[in-house]
């Protein structure tokens, strides 16, 4: 059976191009990086030109680079690692929409003292940011807002928010797992300080990640060990993931503007199909700022999880904020904090593009999709007659 | 991804009995929206009294909808008397088994089955009712609920009452009284699982009652704040005053009084001391401690 994935905010396809890149990086070109010998050094060298390929496409300059495990990782480092420089402030702000690489973080150092304010979204998703302004206090050590919410897809006005800290020297960090790749970045024309990528969410193999932090920023090591990442990061370099990470941002660098024009105009007729076929659905995020690759939508009347099953037998791969798919009986605390009623968070599915995704891909969903919800609807005692 | 049996993934794609029966002899309902997931069961009895005929419409994941499918089936041809002794465990046992997450999927098709009798009995409410004390306001769970489910599936952790009646599941305020009525019925098979602190004997040292304030309020307080949209902060303990300041919506709560009386003092002094007493510090956003 084909599969039709629609799930690239979780996780996307490996490149062709990457995949062929990283190859000789096991079997041949199994050097260390800081070995004196040739044999390690010339690995050394491709790591310095994935790190350059990767400022040019961010923005900034290779020495802000600092290469980590995973998007997480660079969360963690980027929060924890301020407080640690800044040990007299004890008040964090950030939103309620965060990821819980952000969220969990915030919510675990509530427990040891720090004060965290969680700042709320509106029925769009969209940031107040008048209440952000008045909690920028003199015992601010940090502010973490997300780029792009991973659930709706929301952009967020994050180089807005990083003037205003700036003009108070507040750290600011930004997880923009979701929208590097997606939409264009400059760091250079930017006062954000620290940000974090994910490989994997931008066609590069899982295992890599990167925290930019900015020249001058204060931020404590966060591994300690060898000399590697400047001290910062210690620890022997992921040589694949690292160099597939540089020709995956190439790749996006090349492509922009093109393949997120195609993207767009796929996701936007999905969207517009769904609505028009299927009565009592909705989409959830804000139209004006959002992602070209994600819609969310709500399904009334039936239960996020049993959709995506159904689904699931067609080979089409999407995403719910339902309560039964996280393990949770909480829906999405994304579309909780928006607002969105339990009944349409319950039934939500995310569809996440990529520009792997093909028009065949976008209208066999849309064959599909009424049939789903109708069947399911039949079953539902919620429906009005 | 769930591991769901094939019976499971067989009644959810291809269900059984689905519908409803007009003139049914009786209606059981159970679950709602917000808790995401829901059961209307109705029946039909034949003239020897068994269950003729039995449809079900529900909302909710694969598991839900399998359950309430087999449910349909298990009491087909059975008395009424045969088919209020249909526990949870039988409806699981029959798809295979459950992802102990879903447990309280079965749970919610025995509910519905129970009420759905009790409505044919009394014509009366064809709902399944709170009986008894609530616990969980979060999902409305009560503590017969919570007892039964305990004692039919010989229960012995918080997590695992979560799964099977969903209770502790949202804010988690709750969890320490459900681990209280675990270790009431449980006795000694409890022992070994409840992680409550000690009710301490005698004097505690400064530090260790500072620390188990602290324990409390993250643990037993804050959970059932933040499900408002609110915050508590410890700032400090001066002997047996406790000085708090409350955030986001409970700061500006009108009742914040009530809140503050009735909740954190009555947790400290059940899980620390009786001794303790609480102060609140309003407008301090954290700049004062600089």
């Amino acid at each position: 059976m084909r599969t039709i994935y629609f799930d690239n905010n979780a996780t996307t396809k490996v490149a062709e191009e990457v995949l062929e890149e990283i190859k000789p990086y096991f079997c041949e070109l199994y050097g260390n990086p800081s070995s004196m010998h040739t044999f390690g050094g010339q690995v050394g060298i491709k790591i310095r030109e994935a790190r350059e390929k990767i400022a040019v496409l961010l923005g900034c300059e290779p020495a802000e680079i600092i290469f980590t495990g995973c998007g997480t990782e660079s969360d963690n480092a980027a929060i924890r690692g301020t407080l640690a420089a800044y040990p007299d402030k004890r008040k964090v702000i950030t939103t309620r929409v965060e990821h819980p690489a952000v969220l969990s973080v915030c919510r675990d150092l509530e427990n040891h003292g720090y004060t965290v304010v969680e700042i709320p979204v509106d029925r769009k998703g969209r940031l107040n940011i008048e209440q952000l302004a008045e909690q920028l206090t003199e015992d601010t050590a940090i502010v973490t807002v997300m780029y792009a919410n991973n659930e709706t897809g929301t952009i967020f006005p994050v180089e807005k928010i990083a003037e205003m800290t700036a003009n108070k020297g507040i750290v600011f960090h930004t997880d923009a797992v979701q929208a590097v790749g997606k939409i264009p970045l400059n760091l250079s024309k930017s006062t954000i300080d620290l940000l974090s990528i994910s490989g994997h969410k931008l066609h590069a193999p899982k295992g890599v990640g990167i925290l930019y932090v900015r020249k001058g920023t204060r931020l404590a090591p966060f591994m300690l060990g060898g000399h590697q990442e400047a001290g910062r990061r210690a620890g022997t370099e992921n040589v694949p993931g690292i160099i597939g990470l540089g020709r995956a941002c190439e790749l996006a660098m090349q492509n922009f503007s093109e393949e997120n024009k195609k993207v767009r105009q796929l996701r936007d007729k999905l969207e517009k199909s769904i609505l028009e076929k299927c009565p009592d659905c909705m989409v959830n995020g804000d139209p004006e700022n959002r992602l070209p690759n994600t819609s969310n939508i709500s399904f009334e009347f039936i239960e996020g999880e049993a959709i995506l099953l159904m689904l699931d037998k067609f080979g089409i791969c999407a995403s719910s904020g339902s309560a039964c798919t996280s393990g949770s009986l909480e829906p999405s605390h994304v579309l909780r904090a928006m607002g969105v009623p339990f009944t349409a968070a319950h039934g939500s599915i995310r569809f996440s593009l990529s520009r792997y995704n093909t028009e065949q891909d976008v209208d066999y969903t849309i064959e599909k999709i009424p049939e789903i919800v109708n069947k399911l609807r039949k079953l539902s005692p919620f429906v009005p007659k | 991804m769930w591991e769901y049996t094939d019976k499971v993934k067989d009644h959810f794609f291809n269900p059984h009995n689905v519908g409803e029966i007009e003139n049914p002899d009786g209606v059981g309902e159970v679950g709602s929206l917000a808790c995401g997931d829901a059961l209307r069961l109705t029946f039909k009895l034949d003239k020897n009294g068994r269950i003729a005929e039995a449809k079900f419409k529900t909302f909710g994941c694969a598991s839900a909808i399998a359950t309430s499918s087999v449910l349909t089936e298990i009491i087909k041809g059975m008395t009424l008397e045969e088919a209020a002794k249909v526990t949870n465990k039988d409806i699981a046992d029959y798809l295979g088994g459950l992802p102990e997450q879903k447990m309280h999927c079965s749970v919610m098709g025995r509910e519905a089955l129970e009420a759905a009798i009790e409505n044919y009995h009394t014509g009366g409410k064809k709902k399944h009712e709170l009986e008894g004390k609530v616990v969980c306001n979060c999902f409305g769970v009560t503590e017969n609920e919570i007892e039964r489910v305990i004692r039919e599936n010989d229960l012995t952790t918080v997590e695992q009452v979560t799964n099977y009646c969903k209770a502790g599941g949202g804010c988690g305020g709750c969890k320490g009284e459900i681990e209280k009525i675990i270790e009431r019925i449980q006795g000694d098979k409890a022992g070994q699982v409840t992680e409550t602190q000690p009710r301490w004997a005698g004097r505690l040292t400064n530090i260790q009652k500072i620390q188990m304030i602290q324990q409390t309020i993250n643990e037993q307080i804050r959970p059932a704040l933040r499900a408002d949209g609110g915050d508590i902060e410890l700032i400090d303990v001066d002997g047996d005053k406790v000085i708090v300041a409350l955030r986001g919506m409970c700061a500006k709560c009108a009742i914040a009084d009530i809140t503050m009386k009735d909740l954190v003092e009555a947790k400290l002094r059940e899980f620390v001391s009786s001794e303790l007493y609480v102060e609140e510090i309003k407008n301090t956003a954290g700049d004062q401690r600089k």
